[in-house]
């Protein structure tokens, strides 16, 4: 054992050594110590870790991985919110606070942004009211986008181009966002590289990394046992299914086939329909802003969609016949796909609704009669998704959850035992949360304090969900493998990303920025405001860039990048061939001897 | 060189931050937990061992269908009863932590799954390693014949040299392509 073992090697050790190397060995073991207290101390502080150690004892890796990716969330929300407030809305501040001068590039056809503040005596109600559409009052203030009237500030000793800290800042956090995924799916995804075939080990990784030593409850434990027999025998059966696949008569492919296009067809048909459906939604809201639920009927389309759509799904895969496995992921992918499209359309259909005037082109490029102000108006929808999203989490928890556990436990009828007690659904839930931040991304651009929105949310939503996971939920019949599973969350969030950032990059570069608000006032484009300030720096950074941005750079990047890929594949295979002889002659070998 | 008195001195703090992979934090709570395993007398003696039965109380182990090999392992007594001394314990917590190297814990994984103790895994320690992991009263057990086409692509995805046993070479090589062994093989307290 290590005490014994070591302790008399070091003894021997030491009785060789010269005091000078004892004194220098000493030194070594102090600041490793020193070290190792320090990163004790630094993991202690992290967020949530007492709650988090408690939900691992009992229900294992699995669901803990759920949490720790909500912890992973909130942070980077946080140092989105971070960056967004030093570069954008500190000097906004200072500036209100010392009344510097400001400087606005005036355009002829700029217009007195008409304020839909309430005037007057505002009854209470209607505080409310703005507190959930974002209107009202929420328009004046730091919240959106249109509160950013300045383009520059001159402070005493330097002038601060407000216009290109917002639109640097923007690039900024997305850049930061993909980086930190990237960084953290690194281990996950090299893992799932080297396992190339699709079932590789996984008999061996379940049967001796199966069991979550850190489980401490015996009731968590014998759940544990009984969903490792059922992934077992899942598994097992799924071999048996490849082999009877792999013996279908031509006549039986061909009918499953037909089967297969019939159902991708509907479904590709309900997907179809609940996008017409967010489409007409949204420009019905969009004309008619009389009440609070003509304002939040695309975020209630949208949750209706995706709650039915994953039921259908799950439906028709029975009838397309695939293999278990497949069968899970194929349903995942097209509930990902539904929930992230989604947001797209809305944000589609708001685009064309700006972009259309009455006459054929617009003056200024998006309707200024009805959106004197859109980014405003984009900003307040991603503010409303963001709060229905909230509140229908919370409702679901409080309203369905709960009362199913009571019924389950108490009432002795068919219903309830068909019913069963609610399964915390990881796939469901990290959708849920994805979509949030991929809203949040969006909306960042046009809504400022949407990340600190968003922390406080996702905060609330981490002690919901463990309320919820110890009250009401027991532990799913078929698992989610913490490995396969950190990789399938940060895959998803990338794709949330690259979402997010096509209608973010739209709208900065073609859609003609509101002349009547914000701080790109006075430029055609957001976007413009980079080239503007490239112009003005000195001759030899001024060639740099320019040499930079350069097709002649692009083109020659892209040709080193493809090769560089090129090789490592090379490398990969021929590493893949190294192993397969070695592995022969291992056989070999052990044959001869 | 033991714990003589109810309260762990300094020098021998360090030399057990020294020689494991735990914390000054992590040794203090173990020896706080192995405290109240003591009765009143032991706690005076040094060296105690504790017997099997006493230490399978801890809520950690109390669960774990491994307990018992995982005693027979990590125990250094003569009689081969499973009794654990401090030492002992503080080296289970040790092959068990968050900072245990891979190696560590595959060579202790490899011990535990022995359950013949004949240095390879064969047949038999592999059908008694899933009967402990899926339950053991007869409706959670697997048939015989998914028992034995399991254990067929456990051999099959394990056995390099393929002479129908996974020797520790091999248990290494596959665990070291394993994703989940690291988080899983983990005991904190």
């Amino acid at each position: 054992m290590f005490c014994n073992f070591f302790r008399a090697q070091r003894l021997e050790e030491a009785s060789k050594l010269s005091s000078w190397k004892q004194w220098r060995q000493s030194t070594q073991r102090t600041l490793r110590r020193l070290r190792d207290e320090a990163q004790e101390w630094l993991s202690s502080l992290k967020l949530w870790r007492a709650d988090i150690h408690q939900i691992e004892g009992m229900f294992g890796t699995g669901i803990l991985s759920y949490f720790s990716f909500l912890r992973f969330l909130v942070m980077l929300n946080l140092i989105i919110f971070l960056l967004m407030f030093s570069f954008v809305m500190l000097p906004i501040i200072i500036m209100f606070t010392t009344n510097v001068i400001l400087f606005n590039i005036w355009n002829p056809f700029m217009e007195l942004y008409p304020s839909s503040a309430r005037r007057g005596l505002v009854i209470f109600h209607e505080h409310i009211t703005d507190l959930l559409s974002g209107g009202g009052f929420l328009e004046q203030t730091y919240l959106f986008y249109g509160f950013y009237q300045v383009n520059q500030i001159h402070f005493p000793n330097i002038k601060y181009n407000l216009a290109l800290a917002y639109l640097m800042t923007t690039i900024a956090y997305l850049f930061l966002s993909l980086i930190w995924i990237v960084k953290r799916s690194a281990l996950g995804f090299k893992r799932n590289l080297v396992q190339d075939e699709d079932r590789f080990q996984s008999f061996c990784n379940k049967i001796f990394a199966g069991w979550d030593f850190c489980i401490t409850n015996e009731n968590a434990a014998s759940l544990k046992r009984s969903s490792l027999l059922y992934e077992l025998r899942t598994d097992l059966e799924e071999e048996r299914i490849k082999q009877k696949i792999a013996d279908r008569t031509r006549k039986e492919k061909c009918r499953i086939y037909l089967i297969r296009f019939i159902l991708n067809i509907f479904v590709i048909g309900v997907l179809a329909g609940c996008f017409y459906s967010i489409y007409v939604a949204t420009i019905f809201s969009q004309e008619h802003v009389e009440y609070l639920m003509y304002e939040y009927l695309p975020s209630i389309v949208i949750t209706l969609a995706n709650f039915i759509t994953p039921l259908l799904f799950s439906v028709i895969i029975n009838f397309e016949d695939y293999s278990p496995a497949f069968e899970i992921r194929f349903t995942l992918m097209r509930c990902v796909f539904m929930r992230l499209t989604s947001i797209g359309v809305l944000l589609f259909s708001l685009w064309s609704q700006i972009t259309h005037c009455k006459d054929e082109t617009c003056i200024c490029g998006y309707n200024h009669e009805l959106y004197s102000c859109w980014e405003t108006r984009v900003g307040q929808e991603m503010y409303k998704l963001t709060v229905f999203d909230f509140i229908i989490i919370v409702a679901v928890t409080i309203f369905v959850e709960f009362p199913r556990k009571l019924i389950v436990r108490h009432c002795d009828c068919g219903l309830a035992k068909w019913w069963g007690q609610q399964e915390f659904s990881i796939p469901q839930n990290v959708l849920e949360i994805v979509y949030g931040q991929t809203i949040c991304w969006i909306g960042t651009f046009y809504c400022p304090m949407l990340p600190a929105i968003c922390t406080i949310k996702y905060f609330f939503i981490f002690y919901i969900k463990k309320v919820s996971l110890l009250k009401n939920c027991r532990p799913a019949t078929r698992p989610f493998r913490a490995s396969s599973s950190n990789f399938f969350f940060l895959a998803v969030l990338l794709i949330g990303l690259a979402l997010a950032c096509l209608p973010v990059s739209v709208s900065v570069a073609q859609i003609n920025c509101s002349q009547a608000c914000g701080p790109f006032v006075g430029y055609n484009t957001s976007w413009e405001v980079l080239p503007t300030a490239v112009s003005e720096l000195p001759t030899g950074v001024r060639s740099v860039i320019e040499a930079l941005s350069s097709e002649a750079f692009a083109v020659s990047f892209f040709v080193v990048t493809c090769l560089a890929m090129f090789y490592v594949i090379a490398l990969a295979g021929a590493h893949k061939k190294v192993i397969n002889q070695l592995r022969e002659q291992l056989v070999l070998v052990s044959l001869v001897k | 060189m033991g714990t003589t008195a109810s309260q762990l001195g300094k020098e021998l703090l360090s030399e057990y931050q020294e020689l494991t992979f735990l914390t000054k934090q992590e040794i203090l709570l173990a020896h706080k937990r192995f405290s109240e395993l003591l009765t009143k007398d032991e706690k005076d003696l040094p060296n105690t061992k504790v017997s099997m039965e006493r230490i399978l109380t801890l809520p950690e182990l109390k669960s774990n269908p491994f307990r018992k090999r995982i005693c027979h392992v990590f125990s250094t007594s003569e009689q081969k009863d499973g009794s654990l001394t401090f030492e002992n314990f503080l080296d289970l917590l040790s092959a068990f932590s968050d900072s245990a190297t891979l190696e560590i814990k595959s060579h202790y994984a490899f011990r535990i799954f022995d359950f013949d103790d004949d240095g390879t895994l064969d047949r038999g320690d592999l059908e008694k390693l899933v009967n402990c992991l899926t339950g053991e009263t007869d409706d959670t057990r697997l048939t015989p014949e998914e028992m034995r086409q399991l254990i067929d692509n456990i051999l099959e995805e394990s056995d390099i040299d393929r002479d129908g046993t996974v020797n520790l070479s091999e248990f290494q090589h596959v665990i070291s392509r394993s994703p989940d062994f690291v988080s899983s093989f983990k005991i904190v307290l």
